[in-house]
């Protein structure tokens, strides 16, 4: 027995093995030919450098992707980087001990320490709490605990003092419950006392006198304000606050010194002249300093010692001012960006002495970055002994700029790690007049990379040649040229992000081609709050309409709701040229890209407004004609979430409004699903892709049967889940929880399939490809993640696989087939477990079809993992047949293999996976990977092997030789036959 | 075949053995949640074999008129089973719904899956002439024919409908032809799908229909049990294995499986015979073959001399 199971297991092994040369994999040596990974960090919102006595000088930032990175401050790459979970947002950010960083996160919940030359996590403590507050992080530079530095943390309504070398939290003091809502603490120096400063209410400021040994509440103050504080706070000096009051139309002023508080108040309107309207203190750490924001101004304004307000400068209200930094003997300068046309300004000012500049800088500035959000300053020493500045800026784009001595020393593209959507587009065709954006190479260069490389094939070159003729090689070499391949594998991705900017990918190396900020998403007047939504392939020339570029149209809308009004762009693909951009107009709550395009290849699309009026796009009288012509047969659907409804409609006539237009039309609702609210909840859908080609309708079984699959655009999947299992997992009990998933036509509303698998949670994560759906889901009895596939099949064509009337004609193979045709189908469905929490999940997509699929799955360790579909089919048993081996199907096994191998981002990760796009290159074996998040990461992919093309090694020399000696011996054995027939003749 | 659509159970021999009991009688309780014909109480000649969805078919009688309209209606009955009554009610494009018949069903309390719908029973009220005017222009417009069942029987009416619509074109065969599928979740009404009941051809033509009667087919579905994952601990795995191994070889015959040592044995025995039978004539003695040549030896060279 012991000997079977052992036979069992080398033969498991040998088949896995087997399969995994089936599998994508590569050698050591083949990664980064056709693969990329670039990384980012995201938008900066804090950044504190790291300078001093350091070889290596360094920022430390963090940004709204969640992300702490330490930026090598010459270059800006990344020394390290961590990325935190999607929902631990990071407060605070500062440097304790010049040996660790200390993170704040989460709302003042975790506070964590990390090692600064290595980024290793020193310690992690959590500081519970449940009323929600502002987070205050501050280290004092010299309160100790014996010989341990202490950390101030306000969170959660509580102070913390916690141990600067281990994270132990040494006392704790609830302030929420005394109903002040702290807005700062202050520590002055060689004391042990903290004070926690801010509201009371909306009328009262209030000071308390903490004990910095253990938390105890020495001594609190209160003052009454009658008219009201507004919130806005700011602190001027230890001892000094700046605060507005409800109106906001005056300044008070609020001194704390010796357990007295006193307060004065100064209308803004005494300050300076024409200031009606409402003003607000701007939130910089400004020291003896406060700025205001008053109309189209900002106003700096100081508190002279007798508690006089001073109204030092006024500026532009676009301008973005630095937290002050101290330099030396006690100074405080500050920052100021001011903008201008394809530039900007950068001002250092000493707050003592605010009529002189230590530095007036003019850099100019690609208008493509848009205006500049936030600048974070810092100083160094010149080599003459003098005071030198340096600036991080982020940019509206949400790059980032180090900026020394007027120029642009780096900058990073950190908007591409918030990747809204991807679409592709094809490169121009090589043609002598077209080129894209090409980097023309000089003379020169050309004359020096051939010296280069006859050096290298006379073996004079030394290393750095040498890399310098790969680099060289990797940049000429076929993969990264700007016009279209034979096999379809260089494309453009074109990437939206959500700072409103395009981007276009090379897929040779991932090098930005162009890039634009869209001015319809960019703040203006009529638009207050842009919100970009998604892009779409506008026109995709390739029958006629030849000469023009591919465009690409990206919709927005301006401000958060449904009902904002909408805007859209048209850019040029090739370009990046915006050609057209409308806006803003009608909301935007649905976009239907039609089947149907123009004879300028422009494809119809119709936006749905909140009110149900359908808009059809392009607006010409062509495309009006193409819809109406097609209107019997445009139909649609919507999900509302909310309510558990699924709609689908159709188009009608014209619709009804003051201004009569042609272009807009009314829908009718013709079917609708409702999910009972207290038992279904709707987490999931999705559908096929639109563009997915399918090789063949039939497929054909073991037995010689042929079984016809449902192939339908028209299918979605949808999945629910009982309202009370919504949350996380584990928060109810396998009893109460249960998970439905439908298969519906979107045309007629049918169900085709419904099944319960009791017991069951989301998040559910699906794809639906051919005639299959596969989901992802946590099955609670089991505590395992499980992944189902449901195939299904068309039943009522089945009756066509005799021959004869094949042969007669008698078939309804060639008929057209309508969705009111109430098709009889036939579902096959099987569970496995699945051992990983999935993040995207995503199938491989050829030209033709033909290729077998694998699913890419995004794991919970931000990878990319191939899995044979085959694993996935529902018709696997435990011993199948010999037919049945002979036609793939693998033996039953109740959980999903994970193989290594098949990994296809092999040892890189994509931080932050968040989607997972897939591109058919014209080779049918190919297809092109493209995986989003933090880090972008792109591939070539064979599902199959490259059976449709020879491998990239292979020995075309060798094929040649063979091809001449062959030819040689042939000519040699007929000269030597010739001959002995000669000699036989003559004797 | 029909049934595979709708049952949940996937092995065959299941669905054979329903199968034959539902052609056997059709009054099986197969399921209480799917559609039960209530041939004692309402008569219908319900379940025939001739229907399509055996079992789960009701011709409907139009000449009944629709007695309800509010759609949930209690009539008073036993606590664990009570009836219920809605209205189907139907629009012509884009027309006002108004109603277009009445479903009666019991509402069967079970413990253990709750409330349930059965014995569904639907009678269709005919179309009068306005109706039939309208259902004319819908042909001639190939338009939609609409209509709408509320979705939850119990509570009071007017949260939500379900609506079904269907290309009007695709209805008149003989009569006009019309197959309603109410997918139920307990007493919640999912999603209705109306239509005809076979093939309706893209190109749809203009046909009027010859008899201005409604045939009517009425289905209940409710959802199935998804399989269970299959889950083979060690054991199970290494018992089938070990039973699949135990039972392989003795399939083999044992010429089958020794065939190869077999035969050289047999030629062996074969050629040995031969010689033993050779032997007695020539000589008596000899078993090996050494002391045989040596004696054909000798013997050769008797005939010599």
């Amino acid at each position: 027995m012991a000997m079977a199971i052992r036979i069992r297991v080398l033969l498991l092994f040998l088949f896995f093995l087997s399969l995994s040369h089936l599998t994508f994999s590569l050698y050591q040596d083949q990664v980064g030919l056709m693969d990329w990974h670039q990384q980012y960090i995201g938008k900066v919102k804090h950044a504190v450098f790291h300078t001093q006595k350091a070889g290596r000088k360094r920022v430390v930032v963090s940004t709204e992707e969640n992300v702490i990175a330490s930026l090598d401050l010459r270059r800006g790459e990344i020394f390290w980087r961590h990325v935190l979970g999607s929902n631990d947002t990071v407060n605070e950010l500062d440097i304790a001990l010049g040996k660790y960083v200390i993170t704040l996160s989460s709302g003042g919940k975790y506070l964590r320490a990390w090692n600064l030359p290595d980024g290793q996590m020193i310690w992690e403590s959590f500081l519970p709490g449940s009323t929600a507050s502002r987070s205050i992080l501050s280290i004092p530079t010299n309160l100790k605990d014996g010989k341990d530095d202490l950390i101030l943390v306000y969170g959660s309504g509580s102070l913390y003092a916690v141990s600067s070398i281990d994270g132990e939290v040494l006392w704790t003091k609830d302030l929420a419950s005394e109903g002040i809502d702290v807005q700062q603490l202050i520590h002055r120096h060689g004391s042990n006392i903290i004070y926690a400063l801010g509201f009371i209410g909306s009328s009262h400021f209030a000071t308390f006198e903490i004990n910095a040994k253990n938390g105890e509440l020495l001594k609190h103050d209160k003052v009454r304000f009658t008219g009201g504080f507004c919130g806005d706070i700011s602190f001027l000096k230890s001892d000094t606050a700046v605060a507005l009051d409800s109106t906001r139309s005056s300044l008070v002023s609020v001194r704390f010194r010796d357990g007295e508080i006193s307060i004065e108040q100064v209308h803004i309107s005494d300050l300076l002249l024409d200031s009606s309207g409402v003003a607000a203190i701007l939130p910089y750490k400004l020291i003896e300093m406060v700025a205001v924001k008053v109309k189209e101004f900002i106003i700096f304004v100081k508190l002279t010692n007798e508690g006089k307000f001073v109204v030092v400068d006024q500026i532009d209200h676009t301008a973005i001012i630095s937290d002050s930094l101290s330099i030396l003997e006690d100074q405080q300068a500050i920052a100021l960006i001011q903008h201008g046309d394809n530039k900007i300004q950068l001002t250092v000012k000493l707050v003592s002495d605010w009529s002189n500049h230590l530095i007036k800088e003019t850099i100019y500035m690609d208008c493509q970055r848009g205006l500049a959000q936030r600048i974070f300053l810092n100083n160094y020493v010149r080599t003459d002994r003098s005071s030198g500045f340096r600036a991080l800026i982020v940019m509206e784009d949400h790059s980032l700029l180090l900026v020394q001595q007027r120029e642009i020393v780096w900058s990073r593209e950190d908007g591409l790690a918030s990747i809204v959507e991807v679409t592709t587009s094809e490169l121009p065709l090589e043609k002598d007049s077209v080129s894209v954006a090409t980097v023309e190479h000089s003379l020169l260069e050309w004359l020096k990379g051939h010296v280069l490389k006859l050096k290298g094939t006379l073996m004079l070159a030394n290393p750095d040649d040498i890399a310098a003729i790969q680099k060289l090689r990797l940049q000429s070499s076929e993969k990264n040229k700007m016009t279209r391949d034979h096999n379809g594998f260089r494309k453009l991705i074109i990437v939206l992000t959500r700072a409103g900017k395009l981007f276009a990918l090379h897929t040779g190396d991932g090098q930005i081609v162009w890039s634009v900020l869209l001015n319809s998403l960019r703040k203006s007047q009529t638009c207050e709050a842009p919100n970009v939504l998604t892009l779409h392939q506008w026109q995709v020339p390739h029958h006629h309409a030849l000469d023009e570029n591919p465009s690409i149209l990206v919709l927005g809308r301006c401000g958060p709701n449904l009902d904002s009004p909408g805007v859209y762009s048209i850019v040029d693909a090739n370009t990046g040229k915006e050609l057209n951009s409308v806006g803003p107009f009608h909301s935007i709550v649905q976009i239907i890209p039609l089947p149907h395009t123009d004879s300028r290849e422009q494809r119809l699309h119709l936006l749905i407004d909140k009110d149900w009026h359908a808009h059809l796009y392009p607006r010409s009288p062509e495309a009006l004609a193409i819809f109406q012509r097609e209107v019997g047969n445009i139909y649609w659907y919507s999900v509302e979430a909310d309510n558990g409804i699924l709609r689908g409609h159709a188009a009608k006539e014209n619709c009804i409004l003051q201004l009569p237009d042609e272009y807009c039309f009314g829908t009718r609702n013709l079917w609708s699903i409702v999910f009972p609210s207290e038992s279904e909840r709707i987490i999931a859908t999705a559908t096929r892709k639109l563009n997915e080609a399918v090789h063949t309708q039939a497929k054909v079984v073991a037995d010689q049967d042929v079984m016809y699959k449902y192939i339908s655009k028209n299918l979605l999947f949808i999945a629910t889940v009982a309202p009370q299992a919504a949350g996380d997992i584990g928060s109810v009990t396998p009893d109460e929880s249960w998970l439905v998933v439908y298969l519906v036509d979107t045309i007629t509303g049918r169900i085709l399939h419904r099944m319960t698998h009791y017991g069951s949670q989301g998040p559910v994560h699906a794809v639906v490809s051919e005639n299959w759906v596969v989901y992802h889901y946590f099955n609670l009895r089991a505590h395992r993640y499980e992944m189902s596939v449901i195939e299904i099949y068309d039943q009522s064509r089945a009756d066509n696989k005799d021959v004869l009337k094949l042969v007669l004609g008698k078939h309804n193979l060639t008929s057209a087939i309508s969705a009111y045709t109430r098709t009889e189908v036939v579902t096959k469905q099987q569970s496995y477990f699945f051992s990983h929490s999935v993040k995207a999940i995503s199938t491989t997509s050829t030209a033709k079809g033909i290729t077998s699929k694998q699913l890419l799955i995004g794991t919970v360790g931000d990878q990319v993992l191939a899995l044979d579909k085959r694993f996935l089919d529902p018709r696997r048993t435990l011993n199948p047949t010999q037919a049945e081996k002979e036609e793939g199907i693998i033996p039953l096994t109740d959980s999903l293999p994970i193989i290594p191998q098949s990994y296809v981002t092999h040892a890189l990760k994509v931080e932050g996976l968040r989607g997972i796009v897939t591109v058919p290159a014209k080779l049918e074996s190919t297809t092109l990977v493209f995986a989003h998040g933090v880090d972008l990461f792109f591939t070539r992919l064979a599902p199959s092997k490259t059976y449709d093309s020879l491998t990239e090694d292979f020995s075309y020399a060798l094929l040649l030789i063979t091809i001449v000696a062959l030819v040689v011996a042939i000519f040699v054995t007929w000269i030597l036959s010739e001959r002995k027939e000669l000699q036989e003749k003559w004797r | 075949m029909k049934i595979t659509a709708y049952s949940p159970k996937s092995s065959s021999w299941i669905l054979l053995l329903l199968t034959l009991s539902f052609l056997l009688t059709s009054s099986f309780a197969f399921q209480s949640d799917e559609l039960l014909v209530d041939d004692e109480e309402f008569g219908l000649e319900g379940g025939s074999g001739s229907t399509p969805d055996v079992g789960s078919t009701i011709p409907a009688r139009p000449s009944q008129p629709a007695r309800k309209r509010s759609p949930p209606d209690f009539s008073s009955g036993s606590d664990l089973d009570s009836k219920v009554q809605f209205t189907l009610e139907h629009a012509f494009g884009d027309s006002d719904f108004s109603p277009a018949g009445t479903f009666a069903a019991r509402v069967k309390n079970s413990p253990h899956s709750g409330q349930t719908l059965t014995k569904l029973r639907f009678s269709r009220t005919d179309f009068t002439a306005a109706d039939k005017d309208n259902f004319k222009k819908l042909l001639e417009a190939d338009d939609f024919y609409r209509i709408r069942i509320p979705s939850n029987l119990l509570t009071p009416p007017g949260i939500d409908y379900v609506i079904s619509s269907v290309k009007a074109r695709c209805l008149p065969r003989h009569g006009l032809d019309e197959h309603i599928v109410i997918h139920m979740d307990g007493v919640n009404v999912l999603a209705v799908n109306y239509g005809s009941q076979g093939a309706c051809q893209y190109p749809r033509h203009l046909k009027f229909p010859k008899r201005w009667l409604f045939n009517s087919h009425t289905v209940l579905k409710s959802g199935e049990q998804a399989p269970r994952t299959p889950v083979f601990s060690e054991e199970t795995a290494v018992g089938e294995n070990g039973e699949g191994e135990g039972v392989a070889p003795p399939e083999r015959s044992f010429w089958a499986k020794y065939w190869m040592y077999l035969l050289p044995l047999g030629l062996i025995v074969m050629n040995a015979m031969t010689q033993a039978m050779n032997m007695p004539e020539e000589q008596q003695g000899g078993g090996q073959a050494g002391s045989q040549v040596q004696q054909r030896g000798q013997s050769a060279a008797v005939r010599r001399r």
